[in-house]
């Protein structure tokens, strides 16, 4: 037994103190990888002329895993951006469902091959489509918490966007209107420190998004977004506090941003070698690895048991995108109306 | 004459302008330090600095409107939007005020404002990063309207545009940045509400504006192997629009085909052509074609994004309509 070891198993692991098993949070390291495999695919296949465009969310794994765990996969409801896929993934959505979306595909269930790659939708597992012009979530969201509420249903919504994305009026009014009737919503900020090339001083005034809730009259938080298990502490409060009928939470989660905003960026153009290294240091996958190997909740043989298994997935998945049609060429003409029930 | 492209050209205006007069300030997202989305504002921050090198926040209500507070204030603000489809969050600031102000004011206040970037369909860019805007704005009384097809027009026209004392629409395209063309030297400027008689022709008007004219152009030479002799009108301002040029055309060849890349349902191509029917019914020989982007929002798929386009054949095609020859 390792000293590591040992000392785990005097003081209770950290996330059993949050009431989470040895079961949730290997699954929870499953996601996590799962979103960075199938994210580095995707930029394979770009890069290999299988795709026109990527956008993922390479850092942004930890927050959103840690922060759907305690959201209810049936009940209730996400609207995602475009850095979402780990969120999306534990929400319900699968790594073909999203490598359909990539290849444009006719059964791409976010739009039958219609919107871009990234803009995850699918109605079914409760995620509302996603929109390109920043900011236009917000608003959504907030109405979906509406009619949840005044449907009394019980369903609870979270809604993320990046830092940059905050400085739309849509952000601002949306929390607004959810501090004044406090809904049930959720407001995620993944805040990896650049709208593209536009750092966070640039961004956001007094630098500090989770300050913004106060005027909104609900509370906001920061957490460290490297820190899987703080994500998911604060998401079960504002969950909870959303049961409760107490209304918004604004979370903001400090992330690394470990690629280029896009396929069509390169981020050492305006970033420099050592923040980019910094950045690395940070990266969820090998900071919550090290956390369950310290508390002896995963070891090499799991890992490679997990890494194999996603492998596996991604391999499959893509085949399967790869050999699906693309949309018929007179199917370009539906679903601009209402087509009848 | 020196050959550049579309985006040097707009490029070393803007530089120029800058020189020029130290009322012009530039502003948009990722302008600076990244250099613009297309590079147009490449070196730009370097060379004038933070203070007229400005990058927003994404924030396009903001700060469009606050480029029209600047304008009012006697800046030149030269405005970079992402692409024009962005424009709609800031349609408030853009129809609601900008085009309104000096009208309301009686005339007292100049509104030296200019919104460029990128408008129209790219390659797989979807429905929210495609939309051909300029007969929403063309709609609009207070605002001007240019769409550059060439890297003279784009230096002459953004020259007036950042001289001129009224809101311009300034409508580029993404296709057409790359594009290389002889460009005068010196402060050489188009006015708006000229349009260019792009090739000569005698047996149809084809009538373009932005990246159509050269589909229109590529049509009318395979038209000319079929005997065909098509003249091509490329407007280069919508608002205001050259309506006296498409009518001495029109008036000669008898026929017309009008080019949009955007959808047909009230679209430029309406107008124009509703002009050439009130203005010269007795001189057409045949009804005024249209060629239009299909009625849907753009798709990502290539396949159907392709379907959803106009092209040269489409015109090919048109032309031979209104000359009953299929
Ligand atoms: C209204 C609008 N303006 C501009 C853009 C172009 N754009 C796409 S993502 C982005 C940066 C967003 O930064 P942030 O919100 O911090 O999210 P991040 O990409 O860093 O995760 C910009 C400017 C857009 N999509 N929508
Ligand atoms: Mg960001």
């Amino acid at each position: 037994m390792s000293a590591m070891e040992a000392k785990a198993r005097v003081t209770p692991a950290r996330h059993k103190t949050l009431g989470l098993t040895d079961k949730d949070v290997l699954d929870m390291y499953y996601y996590i990888a799962l979103a960075r495999a199938l994210d580095e695919r995707m930029w394979v296949l770009q890069r290999a002329g299988k795709a026109m465009f990527v956008i993922s969310g390479p850092g942004h794994e930890g927050c959103q895993v840690g922060a759907m765990w305690p959201m209810d996969k049936q009940r209730d409801w996400f609207v995602p951006f475009y850095r979402s896929i780990a969120a999306c993934l534990v929400k319900g959505m699968t790594a073909s469902d999203m490598l359909l979306g990539l290849f444009a595909r006719a059964n791409d269930p976010s739009s039958g091959g219609r919107q871009m790659p990234g803009h995850y939708g699918h109605p079914r597992v409760k995620i509302l489509s996603t929109s390109s012009p920043v900011g236009t979530q917000y608003p959504h969201g907030v109405g979906i918490a509406y009619a949840a509420k005044i449907r009394k249903t019980g369903e609870i919504t979270m809604v993320a966007i990046g830092e940059g994305g905050t400085s739309q009026g849509d952000v601002h009014e949306a929390m607004n209107w959810a501090g004044i009737y406090k809904l049930p919503v959720i407001f995620v900020v993944e805040n990896n420190a650049y709208a593209i090339s536009v750092p966070l001083h640039k961004q956001v005034a007094g630098g500090n998004v989770a300050a913004r809730a106060a005027g909104y009259g609900f509370p906001g938080v920061s957490a460290d977004g490297s820190d899987v298990l703080e994500c998911y502490r604060v998401a079960k409060e504002a969950h909870d506090r959303a049961k409760r009928g107490e209304g918004p939470t604004l979370l903001e989660f400090r992330v690394p941003r470990l690629g280029s905003h896009s396929s069509d960026d390169q981020q050492e153009r305006y970033r420099t070698k050592e923040e980019i290294q910094a950045d690395r240091r940070r990266d969820p996958l090998q900071t919550f690895r090290q956390y369950l190997e310290s508390v002896a909740v995963m070891n090499e043989g799991t890992h490679k048991e997990i890494t194999d298994r996603i492998k596996r997935e991604i391999d499959e998945a893509t085949d399967f995108a790869d050999r699906s049609p693309l949309p018929e060429p007179d199917s370009g003409a539906r679903y601009v109306f209402h087509e009848g029930d | 004459m020196a050959e550049v492209t579309y985006r040097d050209a707009l490029r070393s205006t803007l530089i120029e302008e800058m020189e020029r007069d130290h009322a012009v300030v530039l502003m948009g997202e990722d302008i600076g330090v990244y250099q613009g989305t297309f590079r147009v504002t490449a070196d730009l921050l370097q060379r004038f600095g933070p203070k007229r090198v400005i990058d927003t926040p994404i924030s396009e209500l903001g700060f469009i409107g606050a480029a029209v507070g600047m304008a009012m204030l006697g800046l030149r603000p030269v405005v970079e939007v992402m692409t024009w489809n962005f424009s709609l969050l800031a349609f408030d600031q853009i129809i609601n005020n900008a085009a309104k102000i000096r009208y309301f004011s009686g005339g007292q206040v100049d509104l030296p404002v200019v919104i460029r970037g990128p408008n129209g369909a790219g390659v797989q860019l979807s429905a929210q990063h495609s939309q051909s805007l300029e007969a929403t704005y063309a709609h609009f009384p207070g605002l001007l309207v240019a769409a550059p097809a060439t890297p003279a027009e784009a230096k002459g026209l953004l020259r007036t545009a950042i001289r001129g004392n009224d809101p311009v629409v300034f409508l580029e395209n993404a296709a057409l940045y790359g594009m290389k063309g002889e460009v005068a030297d010196g402060e050489f400027a188009l006015p708006f509400g000229k349009a260019e008689v792009a090739r000569p022709g005698t047996d149809v008007t084809v009538v373009a504006y932005s990246r159509m004219v050269h589909l229109a152009l590529a049509a009318a030479g395979q038209l000319a192997g079929d005997g065909i002799n098509a003249e091509v009108i490329n407007l280069r301002t919508l608002r205001p629009l050259d309506t006296q040029t498409i009518i001495a055309s029109v008036t000669k060849t008898h026929r017309a085909v009008v080019v949009q890349e955007q959808w047909k349902p009230f679209g430029a191509a309406a107008e124009i052509a509703a002009r050439i029917y009130e203005e010269a019914f007795d001189e057409l020989d045949a009804p005024v074609e249209r060629v239009t982007g299909a009625d849907v929002p753009m798709p990502y798929a290539r396949n159907l994004e392709l379907l959803a386009v106009p092209h040269e054949g489409d015109i090919v095609k048109a032309v031979k309509k209104t000359l009953y020859r299929t």
